[in-house]
């Protein structure tokens, strides 16, 4: 069980919603995904609709929404955007994207920060989506967000934990859950975070763009599951040195 | 730097003569590279790359896919007006062209707006010819108040303005601009441009600069695909895009392709480009630039069209109407070219649908803009 702010969640698999070919089949992927916290972009949901065909299909208990800021460039747009959302989806749940570049979506660790801070004082549960950086995931942490997002790799790229030595700094030192975000492209990532020690992981393009995204949900679903034994279980660490039989020191003794 | 500089530096028939001497070698590993550079996209829009299209077509699906997912964004051009000042050898609302002339009244916009929304449309292209005195800033900061509220995504095609007019129309919902330099061959240029603003050719070369430096959200790239060889126009594009990318780094950038179409007072295409070399350069764009939006207009047919969503194509419009008026208030009135994919906006959808393509009506909220 992993508890994030006021709501404690059974699945460490978090989804995102973009990408797939149709809302039908998103939703059948992520129940098969068995994930309880799904995140979509606000710009894609018409909240001037009670129709809109993304919120309808996330209505289910399963689902617990994590609205994001994808597309606002700076902590202004950021916190209008939130207070959108929370007025519009009755949550205070907010993922906070920040990412001015759009060509790779890197986040913005200084408009992120001074966000966030705000956003917690308003009364929003935070999960900022950020570098894999230990400092400002402490800073975060000081500024009271619920959990931290530290990605693996640029988002949608697909090529796994390429800030894995980062990764584990975060995770050693966090006193708030980390999931990795962003970059998770094959159930072996995702099961890869889980053994280092990772809270959760979010997962959405290698879902969503698969030949069979319900298979592939699947496929997440247990890797996280597997993941998260093995280390509850305590890997055993590979050794990086030889065991000798005919110790150095063994003369110690004769003397 | 500035662009025109850069551009400066750059000789057409050199540029021209590179890219017609590129070979198959260089194509190969242009495709092989996990990143390309502009001398790898010269490669891949050579003669050279003709015999590698399936290949470039099968990466570019998959480039599509992984960025982009299975979606294509949906969107219409209503056109405000087709009075103009210019004179351009290729265009329907050419001042020399003796066509009844309508710019569209605010009731006019507000019911052609009514009509629009019934289709299912949230981001919208607004279109005018370039006639600064009756359709200028002024003009659009009015529209911009009626359609403001009903679209979320607005998008501008009309003359190129100075960085305080886009500063200006920026808060009252402007969020992509289109400016199409035509050719970036200058002397061609200028004989298709004889008479108007628009024949500065080094005004129109530095409005995405302005642009950029007015925080726009997105830039819209492209050329007239039929003016002058499309290979060396498309590279003077993409040379613009990695300038543009580098310099105005928070800025999104599109491409679209237009090919000459049929219209009042028409121009034969000096360099024909066939389906071939189109879905050639769509596929050499995606392969080059993996984040780059490539959008496609109902200047194409059905069957091309049906078939190019899947190779790189990021958003698309249907049931579009080229000239002022042409949804609720003037339907017969003339157009700027004719289209040739007739079919409705549902029906689009639906062939979306069927190919496993999610039709994508909204992706940009207001409020980002604190608008």
């Amino acid at each position: 069980m992993l508890t994030i702010g006021d709501k404690t969640f059974n699945s460490r698999l978090f989804t995102g919603t973009g990408k797939f070919n149709s809302s039908e089949l998103m939703k059948t992927a992520l129940l098969e995904s068995g994930s309880e916290l799904v995140t979509m972009a606000l710009k894609r949901v018409d909240v001037n609709s009670n129709e809109d065909h993304i919120l309808g299909y996330l209505d289910h208990p399963q689902f617990n929404l994590l609205p994001n800021t994808s597309g606002v460039r700076n902590a202004k747009e950021a916190i209008f955007a939130a207070e959108l959302a929370r007025e519009a989806l009755e949550t205070n749940w907010l993922k906070l994207e920040i990412h001015p570049d759009p060509k790779y979506l890197l986040p913005d660790p200084v408009e992120t920060l001074i966000a966030a801070e705000q956003l917690v004082k308003k009364g929003f549960i935070v999960l900022p989506y950020i570098h894999a950086d230990p400092v400002l995931c402490k800073r975060l942490e000081e500024a009271g967000v619920a959990a931290v997002m530290p990605l693996g790799s640029p988002i949608g790229s697909n090529k796994g934990l390429k800030t894995i030595d980062f990764l584990e700094i975060i995770i050693e030192q966090s006193n708030v859950p980390v999931v990795v975000d962003a970059g998770i492209g094959a159930p072996s990532d995702a099961a890869k975070a889980m053994e280092i020690g990772a809270d959760a992981v979010l997962v959405n393009t290698a879902i969503a763009v698969s030949d069979n995204p319900v298979a592939m949900a699947r496929a997440f679903k247990m890797a996280v599951e597997a993941g998260r034994i093995a280390y509850e279980a305590k890997l055993a660490h590979p050794i990086g040195h030889a065991s000798a039989s005919s110790p150095l020191t063994s003369f110690i003794d004769e003397l | 730097m500035s662009f025109s500089e850069i551009f400066r530096s750059y000789n057409w028939d050199d540029v021209k003569s590179k890219i017609y001497s590129k070979t198959s070698q260089d194509v190969e590993n242009a495709i092989s590279r996990p990143q390309r550079n502009l001398e790898d996209f010269m490669a891949l829009i050579s003669p050279a790359a003709a015999p590698y299209l399936e290949q470039m077509a099968q990466l570019s699906h998959r480039l599509t896919q992984k960025r982009f997912g299975k979606t294509i964004q949906m969107y219409i051009p209503m056109y405000l007006s087709n009075e103009c000042q210019n004179i351009c050898t290729y265009c329907g609302f050419s001042l020399d062209n003796k066509i009844p002339r309508r710019t569209l009244t605010e009731k006019e916009i507000l019911s052609e707006i009514e009509h629009i929304k019934a289709m299912g449309y949230d981001h919208i292209l607004l279109v005018t010819g370039e006639a600064n005195k009756t359709v200028g800033p002024e003009y659009f900061k009015k529209a911009f108040k009626l359609i403001n509220p009903s679209f979320s995504h607005i998008s501008l095609e009309v003359q190129p303005l100075d960085q305080h007019e886009y500063e200006e129309l920026i808060p009252l919902g402007l969020n992509t601009v289109l400016v199409y330099q035509e050719t970036y061959h200058q002397e061609d240029y200028k004989k298709h441009h004889p008479k108007g603003k628009k024949s500065n050719f080094d005004y129109r070369l530095e409005t995405p600069d302005r642009l950029g430096r007015a925080g726009i959200h997105k830039i819209g790239l492209g050329v007239l695909f039929g003016l002058e060889d499309w290979r060396t126009d498309s590279f003077f594009t993409a040379l613009h895009l990695q300038y543009l990318e580098r310099k105005y780094w928070k800025t999104k950038y599109s491409i679209s392709f237009p090919r000459l179409r049929p219209h009042a007072g028409g121009l034969t295409p000096k360099v024909e480009m066939t389906d071939r070399e189109l879905v050639q350069l769509i596929c050499a764009y995606r392969i080059f630039n993996e984040e780059v939006e490539l959008s496609l207009s109902t200047r194409e047919s059905n069957k091309f069209r049906d078939n190019v969503i899947k190779l790189g194509i990021t958003s698309i419009s249907a049931g579009s109407k080229t000239n002022p008026g042409g949804y609720a208030n003037a339907p017969e009135s003339l157009e700027q070219f004719e289209i040739d994919d007739q079919r409705s906006p549902a029906q689009i959808a639906e062939m979306l649908t069927r190919q496993g393509y999610e039709p994508v009506w909204k992706d940009w909220d207001r409020a980002y803009g604190g608008v």
